[in-house]
């Protein structure tokens, strides 16, 4: 006799009843990315928030054709231009109060000075004379961050707490494509759903992650698809509409703020440059594909509207090309300084309390140093 | 006088005590990790926390060790201390890039405008009958960087003493809890729990002439073990508990090895590429006159942490120390 024969007949019943925990639907992206320049939707569009908008792209843009011709001359050791993604760029920044916290990654810099940084901090680490520029409190900008993706689980730390504490504080972190492969992109999505911290999420697909096609990197209907697993809502937007991107941006910010939790936010975009000045994109695209994103030039885009619809007239045209030529020649003129970083500031702040190892480390380079002066003393009175 | 009601307690209601202890004091002190706040943990080092303060300062999080550590680091970017439990020391593996890559520099690159108050508690080590990746020794990973500091108390009193100078740290710690000692019993008195020295000091446990054994954590009590055993063979054993890793107290190292002139490292970790090799070098580069013989190594086997059946022949034990301290003789043998 086996055990069931003796327990009797087992009469299997269906499981407990299965529910969907949110229904998904809502939180689906739309299936075309948002647009607002060119569509009716742009009449109802605020015009002084165009024109402070298109400012900031015109800006945005010298700055990153400054930027790379300073990594021609050597000023700077590196730039990862965000030519084509100014839009993204100035509307994570304009979407932002004060009291909110933006959380960059490397190609983010033009987002950063958006948002008030000092244009030359803002390059500290893509110089090389530190790793990071600016106080991250003045102006409530996380450092920059080189490592994929690890930035966003402490946007998402940075807005619990605030919760927690009582502050209505919001934190957006910006993320590329390739960063949404990371580890850390799922679980920062996971924790921000789960605790309905107030983050957002912004994507900037760029088309690229280095040299391997978004089509390489997820076999996922969007990015903005993504957040349905995580049950927050996805959205999809132009991301070269700058219009675009700061409706959705400040829509998900208002309902962050509102306690209604994260959303993830995908805004197509392109990349024009290469990753960086150091690679060579022709190895990986062609030109078309190039030409076909700069007929979709964000601040072509923006330009047009405020035009046709006769919100900004030449002079002011001219004065935000002559604001962003000021803002490029004090850069420049900035950049050209040779930096002298204090090599005794490598002991520093690496704690709170300095070791005992790390006081005999920086006793020996100070002898180095010293040693080197003398030496130097000794050159200068021979030739003399 | 008053005398103290002294009774025996655990390491991990010291460290229970400790978490308390800190939360009560800070209202920023903030508990987080998987399983810490109904369960209390696995180890139960943070039972009834969640009940005593609430689930917003003793939070069960989703099981993901870079986003308990990530989200932490956001956490004290606003200004709190959030104290992240990692369960079991190989299970922290997957937060290694928060703790590289961000917790260990992000006061050095802010250059100090961004400390992060982040206490990091890692049960670590064997000799418990763990399976596989429930029993390793980190430390080595640890103290490879810079910014961390790396403490591992081995009695109960600094248990409760070193958890509350990690979580009043302005630093990162990485909090290394030996988890065979976590049921270990000693007099300690838990209505009037003591403070410790300041992160960086380490203490002479057993003070002797002839050698100088240099432990940590669950390797302490061994290293105590076999200096008894060694008294009938004429050794006279001093016990150096580092609790400390980093920052390294060359001083006390270095002081008792210049009085009994010769050393043994013991720990549980690797010995190739292990604290110990760091360790027998500082030693050589500051005591060398006053060696009598090299300084020696008694560590865990160059292999992956064995299986439970296997671990007792892994796990430096009295006899593998009293070798080694046999080996001290070394002018003898030529």
């Amino acid at each position: 006799m086996t055990v069931m024969e003796q327990r009797g007949a087992y009469r299997p019943s269906p499981p407990p009843a299965w529910q969907p925990r949110t229904d998904p639907a809502p939180l689906l992206p739309d299936a075309e990315p948002h647009r607002v320049l060119g569509t009716e939707a742009a009449a109802k569009a605020d015009p002084d928030l165009l024109r402070r908008l298109y400012a900031q792209l015109v800006r945005g843009r010298r700055y990153n054709t400054q930027a790379t011709a300073l990594t021609k001359q050597g000023r700077l050791a590196v730039y990862p231009s965000s030519t084509g993604q100014e839009a993204c760029q100035v509307a994570a920044a304009l979407a932002l109060e004060e009291r909110d916290w933006l959380f960059p990654s490397y190609r983010d810099t033009l987002a950063v000075v958006a948002r008030g940084v000092d244009p030359v901090e803002a390059l500290t680490l893509l110089r090389g004379d530190w790793h990071s520029g600016y106080d991250p409190h003045t102006h409530r900008v996380a450092p920059l961050s080189t490592p994929l993706a690890t930035q966003l689980p402490h946007a998402v730390g940075l807005a619990h707490a605030a919760r927690l504490k009582g502050d209505d504080v919001v934190a957006l972190a910006l993320v590329g494509d390739g960063g949404t492969s990371e580890g850390d992109f799922h679980e920062a999505l996971n924790f921000a759903a789960v605790w309905q911290a107030p983050v957002v999420f912004l994507v900037q697909n760029n088309g690229f992650a280095i040299s391997v096609p978004l089509a390489k990197q997820t076999a996922a209907p969007s990015l903005a698809h993504k957040a349905v697993g995580y049950g927050m809502p996805g959205r999809l937007v132009d991301g070269n509409d700058a219009a675009a991107v700061h409706e959705v941006l400040s829509d998900a910010v208002r309902h962050a703020r509102a306690g209604g939790g994260p959303t993830l936010v995908e805004a197509v975009t392109y990349r024009i440059d290469a990753h960086t000045n150091a690679d060579d994109a022709t190895r990986y695209r062609g030109d078309d594909e190039i030409e076909a994103w700069r007929t979709h030039d964000p601040i072509e885009l923006l330009e047009a509207e405020l035009t046709t619809r006769g919100l900004i007239d030449a002079a002011a045209l001219e004065a935000a090309r002559q604001d962003a030529e000021e803002m490029a020649a004090s850069l420049r003129e900035h950049m050209n300084r040779d930096p002298e970083p204090d090599p005794m500031a490598l002991f520093d702040h690496v704690y709170a309390e300095t070791t005992a190892q790390l006081r005999e480390q920086r006793a020996l380079l100070q002898a180095e140093l010293d040693a080197e002066q003398e030496h130097h003393g000794e050159q200068e009175g021979g030739a003399r | 006088m008053t005398t103290v009601a002294v009774k025996p307690a655990t390491m991990a209601q010291a460290l229970t005590r400790a978490l308390r202890d800190a939360m009560a004091a800070d209202p920023t002190v903030h508990v987080m990790g998987e399983d810490v706040g109904t369960l209390g943990g696995v180890f139960r080092v943070t039972d009834g926390l969640a009940k005593e303060f609430g689930e917003d300062r003793c939070t069960d999080t989703p099981l993901a060790e870079a986003g308990i550590l990530g989200t932490a680091v956001g956490m004290a970017m606003y200004g709190l201390r959030p104290v992240v439990e990692m369960q079991f020391d190989a299970f922290a593996y997957p937060a290694f890039e928060q703790l590289i890559s961000h917790v260990s520099r992000m006061r050095n690159r802010t250059r100090g405008r961004m400390p992060l108050p982040i206490t990091v508690r890692v049960p670590y080590g064997g000799g418990i009958g763990g399976v596989e990746h429930h029993s390793d020794s980190s430390e080595a990973y640890y103290m490879a960087t810079p910014g961390l500091h790396v403490l591992t108390p081995a009695t109960v009193a600094d248990a409760y003493g070193l958890l509350r100078r990690a979580i009043a740290s302005d630093d990162p710690v990485v909090f290394l809890e030996p988890k065979r000692l976590y049921w270990s019993k000693d007099s300690w008195n838990p209505e009037q729990p003591t403070d410790v020295e300041p992160i960086g000091r380490a203490v002479v446990r057993r003070p002797g002439r002839s050698a100088t054994l240099i432990t940590y954590g669950p390797s302490v009590p061994v290293c105590l073990e076999a200096a008894e055993a060694a008294q009938s063979e004429g050794w006279d054993l001093e016990v150096v508990d580092l609790r400390s890793l980093v920052p390294f107290d060359d001083e006390t190292v270095c002081a008792s090895v210049r009085r009994t002139g010769r050393a043994v490292v013991v720990h549980e970790s690797t010995g190739f590429g292990g604290p110990g090799g760091e360790i027998a070098a500082r030693i050589t580069e500051r005591c060398f006159h006053h060696l009598e013989a090299p300084v020696l190594r008694v560590a865990g086997f160059d292999i992956p942490y064995p299986p439970p059946m296997l671990e007792r022949h892994h796990l430096p034990g009295v006899d593998r120390i009293l070798d080694a301290v046999a080996r001290l003789q070394w002018e003898a043998e030529g």
